[in-house]
């Protein structure tokens, strides 16, 4: 399948591995929500843990790993696929890797969709899968390296376009801290031990951890932003050197913050000092990328009135500032006292992955959809219903779990005047934070009825037969 | 303004020097936070009050990561005042020794466990794996019937034994011979406490493996405390 905007290229660009990976986002991220909006209900309405198979201690993992790595990692591939050929000036270098690397990532997802409601595990959050799955993990995803690598190497232009950096980052740390958090020894096909104990491996995980948030769901999508607010709002980036300082400053800063996952641990005080302070400065380097994008909207304002790409987009942004502050914030060891452990950091993660991840996700696949497809988008109401219905949900979720989490930890820690705690039964906290739990699937449902809707619409668009007739023609730079 | 800046002249054209100086950059933070934690040992006078765990435990450990735990039960006991009331003594560094995973967890959905260890009787845990309600009134913790059901694997658990002692966990060749009648030894112990209030086990129930390990859980800090003379 070659794309009309490569007309005179040696080989026309591969749009048909861009379209399997968008489709595979749209499939797994349902999928992925759905398990969300079920293990919310979990903790609300125990009856819904259905035992052995689908308890909430095998299903949570199932939510998160199908979010970040079948969700966010289908999505960001969608997006590389289709910008590196168009901004290289170049098809992929390879169609055979191009196809092995989405096979064997959806097997991976598929392989992850059985093993964890097997209850095999390693435990470690967001690397939870068993030693055979991570050795794929490492081989699909170094395939995935290679092709895109090989592809910048046989590039028709000179200079590397800013979105190609950030992706770039993410393709060379991602394997690294992969490889270096998964070393385990095994011992049977199906169970390892990590080769690290006790403390260091919590501080290798949270690296790990905190990178993953990092490396997967900040610079690829910051890469994704750069390439498609330019094209969707037709306005050129704000800030040049913003891009470049904002870029290395993240790079740079955002390995060191792991350690805030484990204040107040016993994990050395001055690594927990070094995690708290890397983690303030990181609002320096994320408000750049945020001031950068909303900047770049700069005299195209009233079209976000209009256009439900550039709405989800704004919000995108709007949720990355917001959860770039609150982050640092929650690294501060006083706030971390009362936060950790509570639903606020559930909150926390929640406005990150809904607002930033998911709504910039959005946008980018109403805005590939019909070009792609070259088919009109199937119904703008509806997609301006799924915007409202996000958002909402967003709130919702989000503002609930601030309460929830600041009951539950306040509760926690209440001493009476004579040293004693003042709620000692920790049932009586538990019972007091159900209604937020119900008030949190509310929000998620509403969240998973517009993702649902933009299924439909997006589906429905693929059949259609209007063709799509282009409103801008502003190439990325 | 964009032609001559020096970053678009020397490092954007130059896609092997941009990954080059990425890699550099992210390497900085992980190393500086990461490699000191293997330069400090453990204190060999702290390291011998913390043992590793049993056979039975291990199949405990396992089956607490399987059915994921610690996704809402932290192991961490931080040192304040309210946490120490509700919990007990905070928790150190050499008390995870042993652990490989780390079961620290994120999350408390219900409460820490790291002092859980002889704080109920064997009994207790059965009940309230059978049917959280009975034990916790308005717990929304799953019922984990199946762990009443399952049973553990000696020859399984000896696979885990093995790969524990080669990553460095110190089990005798001894140990590891008999680890069917360590399994069989500790197990009956349990039976016979869970017997007395009425609550019918086998040894090799994977529910006796799973009480096994969460009564270890800050038995060895416990012990150290009470030789010091704390409260």
């Amino acid at each position: 399948m070659s794309s009309p905007a490569s007309a005179g290229l040696d080989r026309p660009y591969d749009d048909a591995i861009v379209k399997k990976f968008l489709l595979a986002t749209l499939l797994w991220g349902v999928v992925g929500m759905t398990v969300g909006f079920w293990i919310a209900l979990e903790l609300a309405w125990w009856p819904a843990n259905l035992g052995p198979w689908f308890t909430f201690g095998r299903l949570r993992p199932l939510h998160t790993n199908a979010v970040i790595f079948a969700f966010g990692g289908n999505i960001v591939f969608t997006s590389m696929y289709y910008s590196m050929q168009r901004l290289l000036k170049v098809r992929m270098w390879n169609d055979y890797v191009s196809n092995f690397h989405f096979w064997g990532w959806q097997l991976i997802i598929v392989a992850a969709a059985v093993t964890l409601p097997l209850g095999l595990t390693q435990s470690k959050e967001y690397a939870e899968l068993i030693w055979p799955i991570d050795l794929a993990i490492a081989v699909v995803f170094l395939a995935g390296v290679l092709n895109f690598g090989m592809t910048i190497a046989r590039r028709k232009v000179e200079h590397l376009y800013v979105a190609i950096w950030f992706y770039m980052s993410f393709l060379i740390t991602i394997p690294v801290l992969h490889v270096v958090n998964s070393l385990a020894i095994p011992a049977t096909l199906t169970r390892s031990y990590p080769v690290y104990s006790g403390m260091t491996d919590a501080l290798v995980q949270w690296w790990y951890g905190h990178n993953a948030v990092g490396f997967f769901l900040t610079t690829p999508f910051l890469g994704m932003m750069y390439y498609y607010l330019p094209r969707a709002s037709g306005r050129p980036v704000f800030s040049y050197r913003l891009s470049i300082v904002h870029f290395w400053a993240l790079v740079f800063l955002y390995i060191w913050a792991g350690p805030h996952h484990l204040l107040y641990s016993s994990l050395p005080d001055w690594a927990q000092t070094v995690g708290m302070v890397f983690s303030i400065m990181l609002i320096a380097p994320s408000w750049g990328g945020m001031l950068n994008g909303l900047l770049t909207l700069k005299g195209s304002w009233d079209r976000v009135r209009t256009d439900p790409v550039l709405k989800f987009m704004v919000v995108a942004i709007s949720f990355y500032g917001m959860s770039t502050f609150e982050g640092p914030m929650m690294s501060i060891r006083a706030v971390s006292a009362l936060a950790h452990y509570t639903n606020w950091v559930v909150g926390h993660v929640h406005s990150g992955a809904l607002g930033w991840v998911g709504m910039i996700s959005f946008a980018i696949m109403y805005w590939l959809t019909p070009r792609l497809w070259n088919r009109k988008l199937y119904s703008e109401p509806l997609a301006t219903a799924h915007f409202w219905l996000a958002t909402i949900g967003i709130v919702l979720y989000t503002v609930t779990m601030w309460a929830g989490g600041l009951l539950e930890g306040l509760m926690w820690r209440a001493v009476d005047d004579a040293g004693q705690l003042t709620y000692p039964v920790f049932m009586d906290i538990v019972n007091e934070v159900v209604p937020f739990y119900w008030l949190r699937v509310l929000g998620g449902g509403l969240y998973l009825t517009g993702a649902l809707l933009m299924g439909f619409n997006l589906i429905r668009t693929i059949m259609g037969s209007v063709p799509f007739e282009s409103p801008e023609s502003v190439p990325a730079k | 303004m964009s032609d001559t800046h020096w970053h678009r002249r020397l490092i954007e054209p130059r896609a092997g020097l941009m990954a080059i100086l990425t890699t550099a950059l992210i390497s900085v933070g992980g190393l500086v936070e990461i490699v000191p934690m293997f330069t400090t040992g453990i204190d060999p006078a702290v390291a011998a009050t913390v043992q590793p765990y049993t056979p039975l435990e291990v199949a405990g450990r396992d089956i607490y990561t399987r059915e994921g735990c610690y996704v809402c039960h932290s192991q961490m006991v931080r040192p304040f005042r309210d946490e120490t009331l509700r919990y007990g003594a905070w928790s150190r560094s050499e008390e995870y020794a042993w652990d490989r995973p780390f079961l620290l967890g994120s999350r408390r959905i219900g409460p820490d466990l790291h002092r859980v260890g002889g704080k109920y009787p064997d009994a207790w845990h059965y009940e309230h794996m059978l049917d959280p309600r009975s034990t916790s009134p308005g717990s929304v913790m799953p019922s984990y019937w199946w762990l009443h059901e399952s049973k553990i694997d000696p020859e399984d658990i000896r696979a885990s034994v093995v790969a524990l002692s080669r990553v460095g966990t110190p089990y005798s060749p001894d140990e590891i011979a008999n680890v069917p009648k360590l399994l069989q030894e500790q197990g009956e112990g349990i039976v016979t406490r869970m017997a007395e209030s009425g609550s019918v086990a086998a040894w090799d129930d994977e529910i006796v493996a799973l009480t096994a390990y969460l009564q270890r859980l800050g038995k060895d800090r416990k012990g150290v405390l009470a030789e010091a003379g704390a409260p």
